[in-house]
């Protein structure tokens, strides 16, 4: 979900620059009031590893693939959303420095769409909330807690990652960079991230079970601390919960292949140019496969490749023309120049050196 | 080579870059990041179908490859986390925006792949600015300029921890994956009867260790701040290279020099 900086136009990265710094401050006042400098060390302890953690691959039962850990969740669940957002921060600055993912620009962009949802709204909105109800009330001190943790940690995962999702498309969309519509873009985003959430978020509630069940006043509200260690049955719950998911995801996944999806909706709108708006039109009539999409598209076919048809107007539109060609060629040319008289100087130093 | 060593083989990369010697390893830090954000901004603000005009801004990159000496070959390793979803949002353009631009001889070039091809090109640009950046630039330096700039001490000092400890949190989980998958053969990746013990073991062991840690460098003198390697103050030199960079870009940004250039030669 690392976005680059070319997704995005510069006063949309400038916004969700300011929305990340204000966020940053508030955490950074927060953390400062509370007189928590002796967090740091776990702080970045913590960010480390969810950093290494994340390398590595889970196996996921039933299928060939794995998956991974989510930061955001477990980090707040571990330091709350303050210091969780502050680590999460750290993580993706050193991600766009090092490693290039995501980019410069695009840093608050990402630090809005992964930390802040994944530490304030999962932590206040859905982890404090579930970890102090009453419910699971019928499982005893352990098994409350257990099933908590699941609950939070799988909803958390789920529903912030389709926030961070949905955000992305967002920002994309209104930066303009994409002749994808809304529509068809959130439909490709939304049900992959699902299935990354669910998967995400069981990986974190077996890391956050196994804390609970060793240490569990490191974790944020949880105060029914059981007396007596009791064995472990993380793995059947674990498995159980697996199976549901897979359940669950094959029959959304063949539920939505059943119904036209939104890529093909908003082709079909778009390759009708003129048709845009007849979004509502039934399907008979006006589908994918009818005659009329049929006609449309052979219409268009047939106008947009006409030579004459917009080669009037090019300049204006592109700033290209066989000048422009022209120039740009000769500017690849002047790199090349500059890169060979680069090597050629290196050498001569390199021999002048030896 | 696995993720893990992968990722520490390309943290001792880059440390080692940035510790080596050329005239922009000299500029000051605050005047590099400057530099760079101005650069990626002016790269990104390009209109879609601008071709001709974003290809100018190749030159910066290109000239600073050149002075530093740095390898292009290690930069272009790290597009593989960029590419992905620039070519994922890029590649429906051509088949979406039919709109004819240019004729080759008997090529049409419609509007979609012009766009693409721009969109590809920002992000490959960018992506080489930030990695010249932290390629000339160690990260105690960078740090010390964003305290500059005042951005708060506990980011500064969690950035430049915890950079320090992924070295180390690499080496020990790696070491973990490899004696997991030594003791079982043929299993890719971690089983789901270990999910939580494995990372959940280190996870217990490190946050303990990072109370000790607290307590020593208590005992250092620790006030939660770090003394920042000696930042010389920011000298002509960078002020000149800043303001010409700056100038470039704002000269590239608004004409468009390859138009400028080719009219000279095409009528």
């Amino acid at each position: 979900m690392h976005m680059a900086d070319a997704l995005l136009a510069p006063a949309v990265a400038a916004t969700m620059y300011a929305a990340t710094a204000v966020t940053v401050g508030a955490s950074v006042k927060t953390l400062k009031k509370d007189e928590e400098s002796a967090k740091l060390p776990t702080m970045a302890v913590t960010s480390a590893l969810v950093f290494a953690g994340q390398m590595i691959n889970y196996t996921i039962p039933g299928t060939g693939s794995s998956g991974h850990l989510c930061g955001g969740m477990l980090l707040s669940a571990l330091l709350g959303p303050q210091a969780g957002f502050l680590s999460m921060v750290v993580i993706l600055t050193i991600q766009c420095l090092f490693f290039a993912d995501g980019g410069l620009l695009a840093l608050g962009a990402n630090c809005w769409n992964m930390a802040f949802y994944g530490c304030f709204v999962g932590y206040y909105l859905l982890w404090r909330p579930i970890m102090r109800s009453k419910a699971f009330k019928g499982l005893g001190a352990k098994g409350e807690g257990r099933m908590k943790i699941i609950l939070a940690s799988i909803l958390g995962c789920v529903i912030t990652l389709q926030l961070g999702a949905f955000s992305v498309v967002l920002e994309t969309t209104v930066s303009g960079v994409t002749e994808l519509p809304f529509g068809a873009f959130v439909g490709i985003m939304q049900p992959i991230h699902l299935a990354i959430g669910l998967v995400e978020g069981l990986i974190t509630s077996a890391v956050l079970l196994f804390v609970y069940e060793s240490r569990p006043e490191l974790l944020m509200d949880v105060d029914n601390i059981p007396a007596v260690q009791a064995k472990r049955s993380v793995k059947a719950t674990l498995v159980i919960l697996a199976v549901l998911v897979l359940v669950v995801g094959g029959g959304l996944s063949l539920a939505a292949s059943a119904n036209p999806d939104g890529l093909e909706w908003s082709m079909f709108g778009n390759a009708e140019s003129g048709y845009s708006e007849n979004m509502g039109l039934d399907e008979e009539n006006y589908g994918i496969a009818s005659a009329a999409a049929d006609t449309a598209a052979s219409i268009q076919e047939k106008t947009a490749f006409l030579p004459d048809y917009a080669f009037a107007n090019s300049d204006s539109a592109a700033g290209t023309s066989v000048s422009g060609i022209a120039g740009s060629a000769i500017v690849a040319g002047v790199a090349l120049l500059v890169c060979l008289g680069g090597g050629f100087f290196r050498k001569k130093k390199a021999a002048a050196k030896a | 080579m696995d993720k893990l060593s992968l990722a520490r083989s390309e943290l001792r990369e880059m440390d080692a870059l940035a510790a080596e010697d050329s005239p922009i390893h000299r500029i000051h830090p605050l005047c590099k990041l400057l530099v760079t954000i101005l650069y990626i901004v002016a790269v990104v603000s390009f209109p879609k179908y601008d071709f001709s005009g974003l290809i100018v801004m190749l030159l910066y990159p290109v000239l600073l490859f050149q002075i530093t000496g740095i390898p292009v070959r290690l930069c272009f390793h790290k597009l593989r986390f960029v590419l992905p979803l620039v070519c994922a949002v890029g590649i429906v353009n051509p088949f979406l925006d039919r709109t004819p631009l240019l004729a080759l001889g008997g090529l049409t070039i419609s509007g979609g792949v012009v766009s693409m091809l721009v969109l590809m090109m920002k992000g490959v640009f960018s992506l080489m600015a930030s990695f010249l950046l932290i390629a000339t630039t160690s990260i105690d330096s960078l740090c010390a300029a964003l305290r500059k700039i005042h951005v708060p001490a506990v980011i500064t000092t969690l950035l430049l921890l915890t950079y320090r400890y992924i070295g180390v949190m690499l080496e020990e989980v790696s070491v973990m994956t490899q004696g997991y998958s030594l003791r079982a053969p043929g299993q890719k990746g971690i089983h789901i009867s270990a999910w939580g013990s494995f990372l959940g073991q280190l996870l217990l062991r490190s946050m303990d260790r990072a109370g000790e840690l607290y307590n020593s460098m208590l005992l250092r003198g620790f006030k939660g701040n770090f003394f920042y390697a000696d930042v010389p103050p920011c000298r002509v030199s960078g002020l000149i290279y800043t303001l010409l960079c700056a100038a470039f870009f704002l000269c590239a940004r608004v004409i468009n020099i390859s138009a400028l250039l080719g009219s000279l030669f095409v009528r």
